[in-house]
């Protein structure tokens, strides 16, 4: 027989507990808003029309804007791409259709690792191997490192949006007499593009804000965009030394910088979700019994 | 050249003989010599021998698991894309084995067409383009106007020209199922095979849209030879030339038990397990 | 209507086979690709941190100096810095998580399960040198007064509360990573909680638990590695950062033990001297650094995936 005050006591304490999580939920939530309030409030004031369209002002001078961080930017990103999107495709390729088992989990926990690198150690290997050799910061070795931190996610999301491809698919493409590398390129990569897209999404979302490898590869450029071969600055970087120094006019620009990157960034994870759910909301085939058998299965009737 | 059969009974390991199918104004088109498949270490069909009349209907029947779906890949070298397939035998097309090192399963499989069971347009792609993925896939260029007569010409051959030929551009899973499988054979069809392989085509439709479908496989038939794995005895009776009932023995391995003209194995089986299947004590 | 002869039915489309057989090896070499730039950065990093070596060996690890003058450098504030900024966070951050993730499995009505758990995952996103930007100019004011101001007042006794107020240190630092690692050990614990089946609550309510009850004692043991594996994630996570922890942590190489006091990490080290560093022993101090960095991280990850693997493995034995 349980005493009175017992039950109340669990009842209680219950309730607290139960109360404390959601306290916990609603705080990550809550410490979100004050991120992207601040940072909106802030930023929303600095962001004008010569942010955008003027180029960056001797130390000191109040004014100018971020033209060329914002084109730096973006060129780090392309640059990010042409090299990771090949290799990252190919590889998904590989993984999901031509593996033997042992090689592809070989591949996969080498994909995993390389996605698990500090991003400035990824930044530390793109000088060694880059920078040294050519004896200049460049872009183009901004672009190897943000390239290497892309690579694992997109070999990883196309590789299962390979594999969603049905079986069915592979086997009707192939029984119509189309040789193997066709039916995968002209037939099950156009039914995972989606996913594949998506991937790519993913990875210029996560390279467009990474700072620490661009610290000593990009380095920053006083001078705007001068090539591939030449130090190029870009809009986390910028945004990083002008937090960092004293002057109030560069801090407010700082926020501004803030306030474009995370409009792209949480822009295309939005985006990315969106698509992803309405692919899982496809209508449904008419007039077509449902089959008892999975399409994966190997038949033997 | 005429191919006698025995029945192969169970414990049977030699070479077919035995009385003759009368069908013998027509060739052979496919000759299946003593085939095997595997998958892995698990054998699936054994000793398999028959002759397939050309521009005839050949059923597939037999109870569930006795290896049908197996049998009739094994024809187009599919079997060997399952995880561990494997095959053993002969099955000559022309005389010349398809099995031989020096041949290219591509090309037997743009001889040898294929419909599945399941409808399986594909998704990215519009109704023209995929009656014209066969073509397009494997040619480095097409005509534009090649493509065009080709894919009219199947998709009137497959009975669906007139329902969709306002709606090429449409995605291919915007039909209903029974268009969707008159799609995949018009598919098949545009790579201009000899013979087309049809795994239980009908099962996952509706009655109106499998009637149409045996409507269209025996118009198919002057032109073409059907091979139709089906589990539906009343299907087989109603749209075959030519029968064959497998059935798996107890090691659960396929066999062939008999062969022969449909009307004659459905009305006066030889073997007693065909007559138990037909008249319907098991399966 | 007849079907069109063709020449020779035989013939193989010589170009299609050919590929056929390169295009394999092809996506092989990209794979291959993966494994090369993991192996070179092992490698690199060993051959470009031996000017270093060569000349500290293993008193590096414990050496306490930093001086570019004299080419005297020594890793074990980094190492202290990323260690204690990493434990704060995750003391911070673990029940916040754990809570959240609770919420969104057990709390939660459904219709706010999705949209709750995409705002938490929303802050994975935000890149690092804002989250930095942020903690600069809003959460050190704030940890400077009133949080530091009170807690020296009341607690300065205690050797961890000492020293002057200056916002950024160690524990603004701490607080950052645990704004940062939040949203990866939810999204775990999340996962992890979700699995547990449906049986061991009812099981736990049917005895008569209250919902608490049931939740400590039958969900969270059962999906305990799971947990667990989170929280080693999430300090994967929290070694590696870079961005938001250098601009808030106040980069001075000492130990102290207080958390007001400014230090650095490895990673913060490195961000902020690397592009100054003059070859010879002080670049190979840092790319060391960055062995040293990466060797514990790699460390960390693979012991989270074997617990998460081992989580995935018997929740499909149980089902």
């Amino acid at each position: 027989m349980m005493s009175e005050t017992t039950y109340l006591r669990r009842k209680w304490f219950n309730r607290l507990m139960l109360g404390l999580s959601s306290t916990a939920a609603g705080l990550a939530i809550l410490i979100l808003g004050l991120i992207l309030g601040y940072t909106l409030a802030r930023g929303i004031g600095a962001l004008n029309l010569d942010f955008l369209t003027q180029a960056a002002k001797p130390v000191g001078e109040v004014g100018g804007g971020m033209r060329n961080e914002i084109f730096g930017t973006l060129i780090l990103i392309g640059l990010g791409s042409i090299i990771a999107i090949p290799v990252g495709l190919m590889s998904g390729m590989f993984l999901a259709e031509f593996a033997s088992p042992k090689v592809a989990s070989a591949v996969r926990f080498a994909a995993d690792i390389l996605a698990g690198v500090p991003s400035i150690v990824v930044g530390v290997f793109a000088y060694a191997i880059v920078v040294q050799p050519l004896h200049s910061y460049s872009a183009l070795s901004a672009g190897v490192a943000l390239a290497i931190i892309m690579i694992p996610v997109i070999a990883r999301t196309a590789e299962e949006s390979l594999k969603l491809v049905p079986n069915s698919m592979r086997e009707a493409a192939l029984a119509l007499g189309i040789s193997r590398w066709r039916a995968v390129v002209g037939v099950i990569v156009p039914g995972a593009m989606t996913g594949i897209v998506t991937g790519i999404m993913l990875g210029v979302a996560r390279i467009a804000g990474e700072t620490a490898p661009l610290l000593f590869t990009a380095l920053g450029s006083q001078f705007g965009v001068q090539g591939l071969l030449n130090p190029i600055g870009a809009l986390p970087l910028q945004i990083y030394n002008y937090a960092l120094s004293p002057y109030p006019d560069w801090q407010q620009q700082a926020w501004a910088g803030a306030f474009l990157l995370i409009m792209l960034v949480l822009g295309i994870s939005i985006l990315v979700r969106w698509i992803s759910s309405r692919r899982n909301n496809r209508p449904v085939i008419r007039n077509v019994k449902r089959s008892n058998k999975n399409d994966n299965d190997i038949r033997f009737g | 050249m005429t191919m006698t059969y025995d029945l192969v009974n169970e414990n049977s390991h030699s070479k077919p003989n035995g009385p003759p199918i009368n069908l013998e104004e027509r060739k052979g088109i496919l000759e299946v010599q003593d085939l095997s498949a595997w998958y892995g270490n698990t054998q699936a069909v054994k000793h398999i021998s028959m002759s397939i009349k050309a521009q005839a209907i050949t059923a597939i029947i037999g109870p569930s698991g006795c290896g049908k779906s197996t049998y009739i890949r094994c024809l187009n070298r599919m079997h060997e894309v399952s995880y561990k397939g494997r095959v053993e035998g002969c099955v000559f097309l022309d005389e010349k084995d398809i099995y031989a090192k020096d041949v290219d399963p591509v090309v037997i499989r743009r001889r040898i067409g294929m419909v599945f069971q399941k409808p399986a347009p594909f998704p990215t792609m519009s109704i023209f383009d995929n009656v014209a993925a066969g073509l397009k896939l494997t040619r480095l260029w097409s005509r534009r106007w090649e493509l065009e007569e080709v894919v009219e010409r199947s998709l009137r051959q497959a009975a669906l020209w007139d329902e969709v030929k306002d709606k090429l551009q449409e995605s291919g899973v915007s039909l209903s199922g029974g268009q969707q499988q008159r799609l995949c054979i018009a598919r098949a069809l545009a790579v201009e095979p000899e013979i087309i392989l049809l795994d239980e085509p009908c099962s996952a439709l509706d009655p109106a849209a499998t009637l149409k479908i045996e409507d269209l496989m025996r118009s198919l038939a002057q032109e073409y030879t059907i091979i139709i794995v089906t589990h539906n005895m009343q299907q087989a009776a109603r749209v075959s030339d030519v029968a064959a009932f497998l059935l798996a023995d107890q090691d659960g391995v396929g066999t062939l038990v008999e062969y022969g003209k449909t009307n004659q194995l459905f009305t006066n089986p030889k073997d007693k397990r065909t007559e138990d299947y037909i008249t319907g004590r098991f399966g | 209507m007849v079907p069109v002869k063709r020449e020779n039915k035989w013939r193989t489309n010589r170009f299609a086979h050919i590929v056929d057989k390169l295009f394999p090896n092809m996506t092989l070499v990209f794979a291959l690709v993966i494994v090369a730039i993991l192996v070179g950065l092992i490698i690199v990093l060993n051959t470009d941190a031996i000017p270093a070596f060569s000349k500290f060996g293993f008193s590096f690890i414990s050496s306490t100096s930093w001086d570019p003058v004299k080419e005297n450098f020594g890793a074990l504030p980094a190492i202290f810095g990323t260690l204690l900024s990493s434990f704060i966070g995750l003391v911070i951050a673990v029940p916040i998580s754990l809570g959240a993730a609770i919420f969104l499995v057990e709390i939660a009505p459904t219709w706010l399960r999705g949209p709750a758990s995409l705002i938490i995952e929303m802050l994975a996103a935000i890149p690092s040198v804002i989250i930095g930007l942020w903690g600069l100019f809003v959460l050190v004011p704030f940890v400077r007064s009133p949080i530091e101001s009170w807690l020296g007042d009341k607690l300065g006794f205690f050797p961890f509360f000492q020293g002057p107020p200056f916002g950024v240190g160690f524990l603004a630092a701490g607080m950052i990573l645990a704004i940062m690692v939040i949203p990866i050990i939810t999204a775990v614990s999340r996962d992890a909680i979700r699995a547990v089946p449906d049986q061991q609550r009812e099981a736990m309510l049917a005895v008569g638990a209250t919902r608490w009850e049931m939740i400590r004692r039958a969900v969270l043991p059962y999906c305990r590695s799971g947990l667990v594996g989170g929280v080693i994630l999430g300090l994967g996570r929290a070694l590696g950062e870079t961005m938001a922890v250098t601009m808030v942590i106040g980069n001075s190489y000492q130990l102290k033990a207080s958390l007001f006091s400014p230090g650095a990490t490895i990673a913060s080290k490195i961000a902020s001297e690397f592009s100054e560093a003059s070859g010879g022993a002080f670049t190979g101090s840092l790319i060391e650094l960055a062995l040293i960095l990466f060797a514990v991280t790699l460390l960390v990850n693979v012991v989270a995936r074997v617990l998460l693997w081992r989580m995935t493995s018997v929740k499909g034995s149980s089902e």
